[in-house]
This record gives structure tokens, sequence and C-alpha cells, in this order.
């Protein structure tokens, strides 16, 4: 198996490691800290960070040094920073990993970005189930702070910043950054019309950064070893770095792999996570989570960074590679996808809402072998009618899962579709044909 | 004694984190919950006045969010991902499974108030699935073997050696194959 640098999960990796904060001081854990604070300016930690090329790792992958430039400069009030904890996309685990294996190095990495950005207070919005992970975060921030590292006047440097563990309870949308905002204020999870974004109209109306938990893992690092290192690394100049990618579905050793950006998937699936469970071929595989559109075996040398994949019609996302295998009905894992939008759409927005609904009612009725030829018509209407049309993300990511199928799959569609009227279910007539 | 008289001591604490009060909701509704097993109609009172929310607001955030009981669980909720990542590997299995052993279907709880079953969206375990979480804690590569002895230790003993730990997978490499860069 091709061996790659690990970071973020160099620490984890060695024999023994436990995560603590005397585990993690002997690797070289906060010596970015110490070399940052009062010793280089905010600003030029921001310029460290862009001239890094660090991207969100969290779906969207927005230049993050970008992101904390948009902070207003002169405004005097409090600023926050959030940790975006809820990692609740369908075929990523990755957080979690980070979080429960090395909570310092996450910590580290939001002390350093409140320091950037001027915020005294962080909060990490966990998803609410990881109950572990939120544990082992409250541990960690008793340690550092009883080390000087987080809480009143770090370090001796004047800094104040405090880390508090929030935990969500259970919704998918509070992933979406604004609808993590309205969840920490205590109210249903909706996102936000945007503008003003949260940079400047943020939690409680304060100028706010949401950073999810690997970007920020990777700013001890960043600051470390400078902004050029990370930068040659992957695929420069849009993508650089690692990432972790979470592989699932019929591989023989699904997991956590940590990789250049830019390694072509299949040396993610046939190297690192052992091929196919049962030597079959593979038939398709999400190459970022269940917001991005199924590819084929024709894209299993696409580069997996964000401009390949977005060329060859998919999202990198949140790194959730999923696999399957020769035999699996592209009609059903649809609708296993399209079921969890419908159950997590927010309720905000009409064409998401209903939408969503109809398009697993329409999906259903095709896989119990009722449905009808023009029910394809339906469905991309339907999927037309929703993206883009909400205020969110969310509408554009529950039509993925449809749209791809139904490019590279529409046989099976034609097929189910075909047998319900082999089987006089339903007596099927040509449309438009009708006297 | 009351909710607020029972726990005021974590009221405090948790209330000292936020400069906006309603922020402290969730919060205090899960302590709410663990109080009960679920939030009950008065607990959502007191934490209204406690916020300074009227009780509809409470019921409105509380509502929207799935790990909320609003009325009494069994002692052990079994919450079994169906999510597709799941799925591909048995999570279905998994269910059927649950269904013959203790003869729940989902949204039931077996008659002696122990077990209840909710089938449930992503939990962030892709990579070792089929799995489930029951109360706080994960199980995850569940097979039918491992099935029973969860279900025959949580009857026993309330818990499960089983339970995921801090999660790594896959795990860590062992020293003779150390990764050199």
């Amino acid at each position: 198996m091709p061996r790659h640098e690990l970071i973020l999960l160099k620490n984890m990796s060695e024999p023994g490691y436990t995560g603590s904060l005397v585990d993690y001081e002997k690797t070289g854990g906060y010596q970015a800290l110490r070399k940052t604070l009062g010793k280089i300016a905010p600003a030029d930690v921001t310029a460290m960070v862009r001239k890094s090329g660090l991207r969100g790792r969290g779906g969207a992958g927005f230049p993050t040094g970008v992101k904390w430039g948009f902070l207003p400069k002169d405004y005097q009030g409090p600023r926050y920073l959030c940790c975006n904890a809820d990692e609740s996309e369908p075929g990523t685990f990755k957080d979690r990993q980070l979080m429960e294996r090395d909570p310092h190095q996450v910590l580290e990495g939001i002390v350093l970005s409140c320091y950037a950005i001027g915020a005294e207070t962080a909060y990490i919005y966990i998803r609410g189930e990881m109950v572990l992970g939120s544990k082992i975060l409250e541990q960690a921030i008793g340690e550092a702070r009883a080390a000087g590292y987080i809480g009143k006047n770090i370090l001796g440097t004047g800094l104040h910043v405090d880390v508090w563990v929030h935990r969500g309870a259970g919704a998918y949308i509070c992933g979406e950054e604004t609808a993590l905002l309205e969840s920490l204020e205590g109210k249903r999870g909706l996102p936000r019309i945007k503008p003003p974004f949260p940079a400047t109209h943020g939690l409680y109306n304060k100028p706010t950064v949401v950073n999810n938990v690997e970007t920020l893992a990777n700013l001890p690092h960043i600051i470390s070893r400078g902004p050029e290192w990370f930068a040659a690394i992957g695929s420069p100049p849009k993508s650089t770095g690692t990432r972790v990618f979470c592989v699932s579905g019929h591989v023989k050793r699904p997991g956590n792999y940590e990789v250049p950006m830019g390694v072509a998937v299949r040396e993610l699936v046939y190297e690192h996570a052992g091929g196919m469970r049962s030597d079959k071929p593979i038939k398709a595989f999400i190459p970022g989570g269940a917001s991005a559109p199924f590819l084929t075996p024709a894209h299993l040398d696409v580069k997996l960074d964000f401009e390949s994949v977005a060329a060859a019609g998919s999202m990198l996302g949140s790194g959730g590679v999923t696999v399957m295998e020769e035999g699996t009905s592209m009609v059903w894992a649809a609708l296993r996808l399209m079921e969890f939008f419908y159950h997590e759409s927010c309720g905000k927005c009409s064409p998401c809402r209903e939408g969503s609904a109809w398009l697993v009612q329409t999906l259903r009725r095709i896989l119990a072998k009722r449905g009808r030829m023009e029910d394809l018509e339906t469905l991309l209407d339907l999927c037309k009618n929703i993206a883009g049309r909400t205020i969110c993300a969310f509408g554009d990511a529950e039509v993925a899962p449809i749209q791809s199928t139904l490019k590279y799959w529409r046989q099976e569609y034609v097929d189910l579709i075909n047998e319900a009227a082999t089987a006089n279910l339903i007596k099927l007539e040509p449309v438009g044909t009708k006297p | 004694m009351t909710f607020s008289e029972t726990y005021k001591d974590e009221i405090v604490d948790i209330l000292s984190r936020y400069p906006v009060k309603r922020s402290a909701l969730i919060p205090l509704l899960y302590v709410a919950q663990r109080d009960q097993g679920y939030v009950t109609e008065s607990a959502m009172k007191e934490i209204a006045q406690l916020l300074r929310l009227t009780p509809p607001q409470v019921y409105e955030t509380i509502t929207f969010y799935t790990m909320f009981n609003l009325k009494p669980v069994g002692k052990f909720h079994l919450q079994v991902c169906k999510s597709l990542m799941c799925a591909l590997v048995g999570s279905d299995t998994l269910i059927e499974w649950i269904n013959a052993k203790l003869g729940i279907a989902p949204g039931e709880t077996t008659a002696d108030g122990l077990f209840s079953l909710s089938v449930v969206e992503c939990l962030a375990a892709c990579g070792t699935g089929p799995m489930m979480q029951v109360n706080d804690d994960y199980y995850e590569q569940l097979t039918e073997d491992k099935l029973d002895r969860i279900v025959s230790d949580l009857r026993s003993t309330g818990t499960s050696p089983l339970k995921s730990g801090p999660f790594m997978w896959p795990e860590p490499l062992r020293s003779t194959d150390k990764v050199t860069g």
C-alpha cells in the first residue's frame, strides 16, 4: 500500500497514544500556540492560513483564511468561533475520530483560530449522539485550562479564550452553518437567509466564524511547519494538504484513511481499503458524502481534489467515500438516501419540504413495481424545482442521488417500470398520443 | 423537589456559559431528560420560566430535535441506523434480528419496559456498520452473536463491555509497520 505522511492521524496512529495532554505535549503539542501568541500578529496568522491554501473540510471547501478575512476589522464587540462538530453527512465519520482520539489537536486549532479572528469564546457544536466525544472534549478542555492553554490570560499573554462544548440534539441540518447558529441560540435549527453572512451577523448577531473540526485540526501543523510546506501537499494550488477520507460500503477494510488530496479513488479503494469485500467489481461510488452525486467505475481514476471531482460531475464534499458493488440496486440506493433527506428536511422552504416527500413516494412506487414511465420525468421535474430554490444547500444536495442515478443507471428505473407493466399492475399508455 | 431545585448547581453552571439565556435551552432539556428518561411537561414549563421563555417557545424547539423524548421510552433505547451506508452492510437484517429476539418493531417497547426500538438516520459510524446506539453508547460492527451478548449484558448489568470506546478505525498500525513518510 502506498505510504503517505500522516499529519492529522499521526499521533493517534502511534501505539499507546491516548490523546491526553501529556501525550499530546510529547509530540510537540501546543508548540504552535506558544510560537504564535503575542509573537505573530493575528492578521499575519490569517495571512499564513490563506497562503497555505487550506479549504474547509466540512463540505463546501471554502478557503479558511479568506473566511476569516471577512470579519469586520474595526468591530469592537464580542466575536465568536463555532467549531462545527455536527458530523452528520451520511458516509462521514472522521471528525468523530479526530475528537475522540486526539482532542487537543482540535483544541489547539480552536485557540489559534480564536487568536487570529479576535474571538474570546468558542463553542464546539457537537452532534448530540456523540456523547462519548463530548465527554472526551470536556475532559481535554479541563486539562488545557489547568495547563493555561485555555481560559484567562493564556500562557501569560493576556489573551482570553473560553471553550465550551454544546451538544446538538439530532438534526442533520444543524451542520449547515446558519442553522447551527440558530440551534446554538436555543431555537429550531432553521437556516438563515444569506446575506448577511455569519462573518458580520452570526451568533447573537455578532461577527462569527464557523469552521469544521478537521479544518481546525490542520492549523497547528500549518503554523508549526509553515504555510509553504502545507501548500506543497496534495494538488496545489487549489486543493492543498491531506484529507481524512472515510471509506464505507462494500470494501474489505472500511475506515478513515488520511491521504494527500489528489489521490485517485482507485488507490483509496483498492490499496488502502483493501478492495471489494467479495471481489465483485465496483458498480458505483459516492465521493463526498450523501450530498455528492454518484459516480461510476469510469471515474475511478478521478483525483480526489476539489476541482477534479467537480469536473467529473460530483463534489469532494465531506470526504465520505461510499463504494457499492455490482448487484446493488441503484434505485434502492437512491431511495435510501432520499429517505434520509426527507427525514432531515427542516421544513422551512416548501420546495424542499414537499419535494422531498414526493421524491420518496415516487421512488417507492417505482421500486414496488407500480411505477409509470412518466414517473421518470416527474422525478427530474421535481429535482429541477427543488435545486437552487431553497435558502440553503440542502435542496441541491437532496436531488443529487436521483439526478445522478437517473443519469447513469436509467435502465434500472426503466426495467422496474416495465416489470410493473408486464405484471399488469398499471396499464401503460404512451404519453401524448391520446385522442 | 422541583427540577430547578434538584439541579440548581448544574443549571447555574450551564447558564454561565452563554451570554444569552435561551442558548441554555437544549442543555437544560438534556438535564430534564436524564432525570426522567423523557422531558415532562412540568420540566418544560420550569425551563421556560428559568429562561424567561414562553412554554410554546420551549415546545417549538424541543419538537424540532429527534433526540428528545416527549413520552416515556424503554430503559434501553435501541436506535438502529438505517441510512444507505449501514444498509449496504446489513442494517435491515439487524432490525429483523431485534424484531425476532425482542418482539418489538420500530416505535415499540417490550412489555417489561426494558427495550424500545427506533430506526434512525446516519450516526456517523458508516465504516463500522451495521451499528446501533443504546442510550449514550455506540455498538458497532454488529453480528447476531454480538447482539445477543449486548441484550443479555444490558438485562443483567445495565451496560455492556461491547460498547465502543474512543473511535478509531482501522485501528492503529503495529509498531513494526510504522509509517515513515
